[in-house]
């Protein structure tokens, strides 16, 4: 409960929280304030926004509605942004811990495959993974997670180093208590909590790699994604550069965000680190 | 001598505030003090009394938040409360030097010692590099560390605990300050060591007629080398005069309970041991190899050496040593922690070092540890009594009745059963051992192996935990090895000691025979450096209650 | 020296991963749909299976993959990358060629992000909490939220289309054909943006890294035992803090690397730069296989130069790690 308070003491969470819960309104509205398909034709192409009561964001290159296409487009970023970093999580937590508790030759192992996929540079990797399994919404959001496991892995497999040899943890040996006991009932709440705040940092960069593809044409075409329009943006960036500007917009404030929401949690559950 | 010297330090009213939120309003309240030159003041006092503050006040490196609240600092006929930030760092260093508790962390990790050293010189003089490095070897010199030429370009971590305290030392005493403030400096360090360096304190004190203002919380350091001592508690100070006087015919309650606290190096008259052995330990031999790449050029430790060791029915077995010395080591390698390279461990018929892990986990109710750290012994996210029932539960007793079964052990070991369902955190540090203790009980075991189990706690505490196992030991019929670098300690609960060095047992034997004729060296060595060896022998041990 | 050969044994732990990496793609590629030889018949105009099975059996992908495996292996030892369909040249000659830029740009972000950061983390740190502190921090906080790819389409609409001080792409002006040092400061000004572009999100890592380990640093024992021996603030930052706060963000440069190799993929193609990133992105669309692994195996080996470089230069920062400790 206190670390309740202590979130909603920094100025900075409290905006991030209300800029969350703006993008998430956003995309909980988005159907029933544009109920139509936000990829179908909706008027005149490049109608300047504010122009045109009707099109309060304005019109893209064929004529769509920006504005729908923004509320949409939120969806579409929580979505594969979430999807995503669940599944970084999920994988890196289970591979970190296993390195961390068991040790030995099973880490040697684990930290040589997490190795090869921090070598390779992330981005690169993500182009491979879509040239090979094709440009839908379900394989990019496992491709992002896919490239995205490595850092919460590591984060896990420290903090599991680091607890495996606290003595509540040894105690718990002497007690008698099984490997799966002691990882899940001992280490693994106590690791757990930087790795849930390290989370906001998954999500921010899964949500920037989903957009830099669409932006490159390489994303699910078919869905109202901010990084597709931006890349459609770029055709009439000379005249019409509010096509480009207003998602990138959308894509700042949301990334922003999670990371103040992620920095207030952490705050929050850290109180040690006062001044920082 | 009783010619009052012109003072160097007085301290007249100091008071220093605390931020909100503190357990205090002031860390330090109406302190008045004066320290003359040539002498040696000990400010004594648990954790938490504050003493450590005022040095801080003194030359004003109060942390953020902490800051003097009225009083006056004279020092040179200046009032430092109300000197400038430039006076200041003028007269640190150069007027009052500082020597602080942890040598390892106080010291730059990525400049060399002379570099830190010279420091002093290039801030405060405008000697040349050549001057400046002769004046560094020579210092290095008064403080007798090993090859002065090869330490000087040496870094911290390539030096010793005692070696980088002997550095700060000499970088404290560069300037030939007026007052030199040491806050808890042998602390840190091995028994041995701190004997040396109080020495070496004392000596250089002497030599260059500085005066000492020593923060501790050991009496027995402020019997081997106060002239006067000042007695803190909750940042009042409480009783001040000759070190003979406090020490000897202590005044305030406080004072006496603090002295009463301090374990007597004299062993308690022997108790009655059985002749039946319960835990056999042969030729234990554990080995550790770090580093090396495709198996060359790895570092090799060898912790145990081939200890042999018995521990008699209801007795309580100390085993004594430095840091390195192995004994935490061997500890662990008897419960399987770590696993033996070699010997056996025999409890009941049983061999614990050649076990297989299913069996240890099943036989583990046999034989219980308590920890040391307090804090770090308990997992934080658990109820207490729920950590006291987690051994039971795991070997099958049903949840209730182990629940119960830990309420009744908090009563045991003197907390409030209805405590139970508090997080660890709530309870103070003394109060968290006995819920390890409790928690060790609770599968009513054969052997307690207590590893450093006072060691982490305040003196006054640390007696009321050793009163508690001695008389447990007396309900239960535990047999107990006790792990301890503090021979003080072993002398109060022990009936066997066995001194260890290097991995190896050196001497081992009734308590008395090895305190009262020790026949190795090394125990000899240990057994001196004791501080306030006297004192410790000798002064009266006021029955304290519990 | 010790150094050298710590770092030269990191180096050498890094072949068996770079193996892995290799293995683990090739294998992955096999999955694609449709191979090198589909992307050349595709570019050819079409043809027919006959022709289509002559060029595989030229170019060896009708054998199994274990044994296109072995052999692609054997021949990447000997740098034979293979042969690109879609640029008609040695795999290994077209990254050649588009290596430059991206190193260029790739040294320019890194030391603008780099010195930049730690310039603004050490005045955030010196004044916590205070407005430059929170200023410094909350541009930090923009800064890494903000996509690159549509900071630099804003900063080429800014700067190339409103304010017209700098060109909108390319590497450099083909038609000046200038040599020297007009030629240096042309690439120099078709660099200016991307390298801002680029540099943008380390710099607000960078920024937050230094600060944060510059409160650290400064809350540590040794620095209050150089307060108590009377230095200044600014000689206790320089002296003392600065090289103790520096070693986490060398420690970031290496392992920021990759990372910021395929950020280049994406600045290189909204300013239309030949360099490797956008070779990569070429041979996704294009489907030409042979040189995106090529690209793959060079990425690495740069990531793991620069890793190795990195444990160097940390070496010689931290006198600890060179005595084994």
């Amino acid at each position: 409960m206190d670390a309740i308070k202590r979130y909603f003491r920094s100025p900075a969470a409290i905006v991030g929280l209300i800029l969350l819960l703006l993008v998430i309104g956003m995309a909980i509205s988005a159907g029933w304030l544009y109920p139509r398909d936000p990829l179908s034709l909706a008027g005149r192409p490049l109608i300047w926004p504010f122009s045109n009561p009707r099109f309060l964001l304005g019109t893209d290159n064929s004529g769509r509605d920006i504005a729908a296409q923004i509320f949409h487009g939120a969806r579409i970023a929580l979505l594969i942004g979430g999807a995503a970093t669940a599944i970084a999580v999920l994988i890196g937590v289970l591979i970190g811990a296993f390195a961390g508790y068991f040790g030995g030759w099973i880490d040697t192992v684990l930290m040589r495959i997490t190795e090869a996929f921090q070598i390779l540079p992330n981005f690169v990797l993500l182009l491979v993974l879509v040239a090979v399994f094709g440009s839908t919404l379900t394989t990019v959001t496992i491709a992002v997670g896919i490239v995205s496991w490595p850092a919460p892995a590591r984060l896990t497999r420290a903090e599991f180093l680091s607890l495996r040899n606290r003595e509540f943890v040894q105690a718990g040996r002497t007690l008698g208590m099984k490997d799966l006991q002691l990882i899940l009932g001992e280490i693994l709440p106590n690791a757990l909590p930087p790795v849930i705040v390290y989370a906001s940092v998954v999500m921010a960069v899964a949500i920037l790699l989903e957009s830099a593809l669409a932006f490159l044409r390489l994303s699910d075409p078919n869905v109202a994604s901010w990084g597709n329009l931006i890349g459609l943006g770029r055709d009439v960036l000379r005249v019409q550069w509010y096509v480009a500007a207003i998602p990138g917009l959308a894509i700042l404030i949301t990334v922003l965000a999670v990371s103040l929401v992620g920095q207030g949690l952490n705050d929050a559950l850290n109180p040690r680190l006062k001044g920082r | 001598m009783t010619e009052t010297k012109p003072a160097v330090l007085t301290l007249d009213r100091l008071s220093v505030r605390l931020p909100g939120g503190a357990d205090r309003a002031h860390a330090v309240r109406d302190a008045s003090l004066t320290i003359a030159a040539d002498e040696i003041l000990c400010v004594v006092g648990e954790s938490g009394s504050g003493k450590s503050i005022m040095a801080n006040a003194v030359m004003q490196l109060l942390p953020g938040g902490v800051a003097l609240d009225g009083g006056r600092v004279l020092f040179e006929g200046r009032d430092l409360a109300q000197a400038s930030a430039a006076e200041m760092r003028s007269v640190r260093g150069a007027g009052i030097a500082m020597v602080f508790q942890e040598p390892m962390t106080a010291l730059n990790p990525l400049r060399s010692i002379g570099d830190q050293i010279g420091e002093m010189f290039r801030i405060h003089t405008r000697l040349s590099k050549q001057e400046i490095r002769a004046k560094v070897l020579a210092l290095l010199e008064d403080v007798r560390i090993p090859d002065p030429p090869r330490t000087v370009d040496a870094y911290p971590h390539e030096l010793s605990g005692g070696q980088r305290q002997r550095a700060m030392i000499a970088m404290a005493l560069a300037l030939d300050p007026k007052l030199l403030i040491a806050d808890e400096p042998t602390t840190a360090l091995d028994v041995t060591t701190q004997a040396q360096i109080l020495t070496l304190i004392r000596e250089l004190q002497h030599r260059r007629n500085t005066a000492v203002l020593f923060i501790t919380h050991d009496f027995g350091v402020v019997a081997e080398i106060a002239d006067r001592v000042a007695v803190m508690q909750r940042g009042i100070i409480v009783e001040q005069g000759a070190a003979d006087d406090v020490l000897h015919h202590p005044q305030h309650p406080y004072t006496r309970q603090l002295i009463a606290a301090v374990p007597p190096l004299t062993a308690p008259p022997p108790r009655p041991i059985s002749t039946e052995t319960i835990l056999d330990i042969a030729d234990v031999t554990k080995t550790f190899r770090t580093g090396g790449f495709l198996g060359r050029g790895a570092r090799v430790t060898h912790a145990v050496k081939s200890v042999s060791l018995k521990l008699p029915r209801g007795a309580t077995l100390g085993i004594v040593g430095e840091s390195g010395s192995g004994k935490s080591t061997l500890a662990r390698c008897i419960i399987r922690l770590l696993d033996p390279d070699g010997g056996s461990i025999l409890l009941e018929g049983r061999d614990w070092a050649t076990m297989p892990r299913e069996q240890v986990r099943r036989e583990t109710r046999h034989m219980q540890m308590v920890f040391q750290d307090p804090f770090a012994s308990l997992n934080p996210r658990h109820k207490a009594e729920e950590l006291v029932a987690q051994g039971p539960i795991i070997h099958g007793t049903p949840r209730a009745q182990a629940i119960r079964e830990a309420r009744e052990l908090f009563a045991l070991v003197g907390l409030d059963p209805a405590s139970g369902d508090r997080l660890p955190h709530e309870f103070s540090g003394g109060q968290r051992q006995r819920i390890g203790l409790a928690r060790a009980l609770a599968l009513k075991p054969d052997v307690l192996i207590a590893d450093e189990a006072v060691s982490a706690l305040d003196v006054s505490v640390q007696a009321q935990v050793l009163k508690l196992l001695a008389n447990l030991r007396e309900r239960l019929g535990l047999s107990i090895v006790f792990i301890t670098h503090d021979l003080r300690v072993a002398a109060q609960i022990c009936d066997l000691v066995a001194v260890m060095k290097d991995g190896e047992v050196v001497e081992h034997g009734p308590a008395g025979e090895v305190f009262n004729a020790p026949q190795h060296p090394y125990t000899q060595a240990l057994l001196a450096s004791i501080p306030g060896g006297d004192f410790a022998r000798s002064h009266p041990v006021e029955p304290v209650e519990a | 020296m010790r150094i050298l050969s710590l770092a030269g044994r990191r180096l050498a732990a890094s072949i068996p991963t770079l193996f892995l990496i290799l293995i683990g793609i090739f294998v992955l590629l096999q999955f694609a749909p449709g191979d090198t030889v589909d992307a050349m018949m595709a570019q050819m105009g079409g043809g027919d299976a006959a022709t289509a099975r002559e060029l595989r059996q030229f170019y060896g992908l009708d054998l199994s993959v274990p044994m296109q495996l072995g052999n692609y292996l054997w021949r990447l030892v000997r740098f034979d990358l293979g042969f690109s369909s879609i640029y008609g040249k040695p795999v290994a000659t077209v990254i050649l060629e588009r290596l430059p830029p991206t190193l260029l740009l790739m040294t320019a972000s890194l030391s603008f992000a780099f010195f930049a950061g730690l310039v603004l983390g050490v005045i955030a740190a010196r004044g916590v909490n205070k407005w430059p502190d929170t200023l410094i921090s909350t541009l930090g906080l923009i800064f890494y939220a903000t996509p690159s790819f549509w900071f630099g389409l804003m900063a080429i609409v800014v700067f190339s289309v409103y304010l017209q001080w700098l060109p909108a792409g390319g590497f450099e002006d083909i038609g000046a054909a200038s040599t020297g040092l007009a030629r240096t400061l042309d690439i120099a000004s078709h660099l200016v943006l991307p390298t801002l572009t680029l540099g943008l999100i380390f710099l607000a890592i960078y920024l937050r890294i230094m600060r944060a380990s510059m409160l650290e640093v400064l809350n540590l024992d040794f620095v209050r035992t150089a307060r108590a021996k009377g230095l200044d603030e600014t000689r206790i930052v320089v002296r003392h803090v600065l090289r103790n706060a520096l070693l986490p963000m060398v420690t970031l440069i290496g392992l920021q690397a990759g990372t910021m190799l395929g950020g280049s993929v994406v600045v290189e193609s909204v300013f239309s730069l030949p360099g490797l990133g956008r070779l990569a992105y070429e041979s996704v669309v294009q489907r030409d296989l042979n040189t995106l692994l090529g690209i793959v195996f060079v990425s690495a080996l740069l990531v793991i130069a620069v890793n190795f470089l990195v444990d160097l230069l940390y070496a010689r920062l931290d006198p600890r790690i060179s005595a084994g400790a």
